[in-house]
């Protein structure tokens, strides 16, 4: 229980900084019940209006009927400390709002794509977009009841996961088997960004 | 300063919250956390109505621009320039998202974060 009586003691943090990890995949995986599994309020929806000109893209043709849409994400938060903040975005069910998806993985410190054995092949667009984004991610396979059973490594040859993507079974009601998705994501930010670091300052 | 009476009702009302303005001052990331004070809010009840809400919510605890918009109702879009022209007016504090570049501080980060989330 949580009765924020530690919010209003003593002065605010004078600096607060807070994280996001985008949880992406297709329509109905069960974003917002891996968000839900481990935030610390039920999770919200905030809409963005969506215009050819607000979202940058210079083809309003991507915008269906007169230019503009409504497109919903939701999101959850986990208080860490007084000073650093994490927040679980969703992306929205419908994957071809790709700029929406741009704007929600700007910053992020990574990215779970959640997939449904029952429905295997929606998640390759999910994937193509990340695996053309400079943004680390891993694959989170969400086990449904009554879906079929797949080993990992026959879900990583179906969807030609390359090996350095990291891809984990899970249970996104759970919330010890959403953390170990998120602490996963984290991890594997950490070794791509040593990886990189490491390239760049040109010991190989 | 009073919110603008417009006879075409709600269905403007984006529009007309943000003074016709739509682009906002700050391109603020939807995760950055924004804060009042509590002179803050009360100087923020001569705002406007969506501003003081804003400011109220900002007061006890630290909230994005997404929990800001979801709470409000407010679309991504117009909850930006609110927010933005509140921190230009000293009514909000905004605070950084995570670091985007430097590799010791984007290690650091991700190490804060990966505690946090073991500690859950
Ligand atoms: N059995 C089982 N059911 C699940 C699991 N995850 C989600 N569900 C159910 O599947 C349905 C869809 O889950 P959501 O979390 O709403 O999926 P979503 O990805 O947010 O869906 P959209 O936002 O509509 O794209 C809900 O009825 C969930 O209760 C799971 O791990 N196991
Ligand atoms: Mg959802």
């Amino acid at each position: 229980m949580d009765f924020a009586s530690s919010e209003r003691a003593g002065a605010p943090p004078s600096e607060i900084t807070s994280a996001k990890i985008v949880i992406a995949g297709g329509f109905g995986v069960g974003k917002t019940t891996l968000v839900g599994a481990v935030s610390e309020i039920e999770p919200l929806t905030t809409e963005a209006v969506m215009t050819a000109a607000g979202a940058g893209i210079d083809d309003a043709s991507k915008v269906p009927e007169k230019g503009t849409t409504t497109v919903a994400m939701d999101f959850g938060r986990i208080t860490m400390a007084e000073d650093l903040i994490l927040y679980l975005f969703g992306t929205p069910g419908q994957t071809r709002f790709w700029f929406m998806w741009d704007e929600l993985i700007r910053g992020a410190v990574g990215a779970a794509v959640l997939v449904d054995t029952r429905r295997l092949t929606d998640a390759f667009a999910p994937l193509d977009y990340f695996e053309n984004r400079h943004l680390p991610y891993l694959v989170a396979v969400n086990c449904f009841d009554g879906a079929p059973r797949y080993e990992a490594e026959e879900v990583r040859e179906a969807l030609a996961i390359p090996a350095r993507v990291p891809l984990i079974m899970c249970d996104a009601r759970h919330r010890e088997s959403v953390k170990a998705v998120l602490i996963g994501v984290v991890e594997h930010a950490m070794n791509t960004l040593v990886a990189e670091h490491e390239q760049g300052v040109g010991v190989g | 300063m009073t919110q603008p009476h417009d006879p075409r009702g709600n269905l403007v009302r984006p529009y007309a919250v943000t003074r016709g303005r739509t682009e906002p001052i700050r391109d603020i990331p939807i995760e950055a956390v924004l804060v009042a004070s509590s002179a803050a809010v009360q100087e923020a009840r001569f705002a406007g109505h969506d501003k003081y809400r804003i400011a109220v919510l900002c007061e006890p605890k630290a909230q994005s621009l997404a929990e800001l918009a979801a709470l409000t109702r407010l679309p991504l879009g117009v909850a930006r320039v609110l927010v933005a022209d509140m921190v230009a007016d000293g009514l909000l504090t905004l605070h950084s998202a995570a670091p985007r570049k430097g590799f010791t501080e984007r290690m650091d980060l991700l190490g804060r974060v990966l505690s946090g989330l073991r500690k859950l």
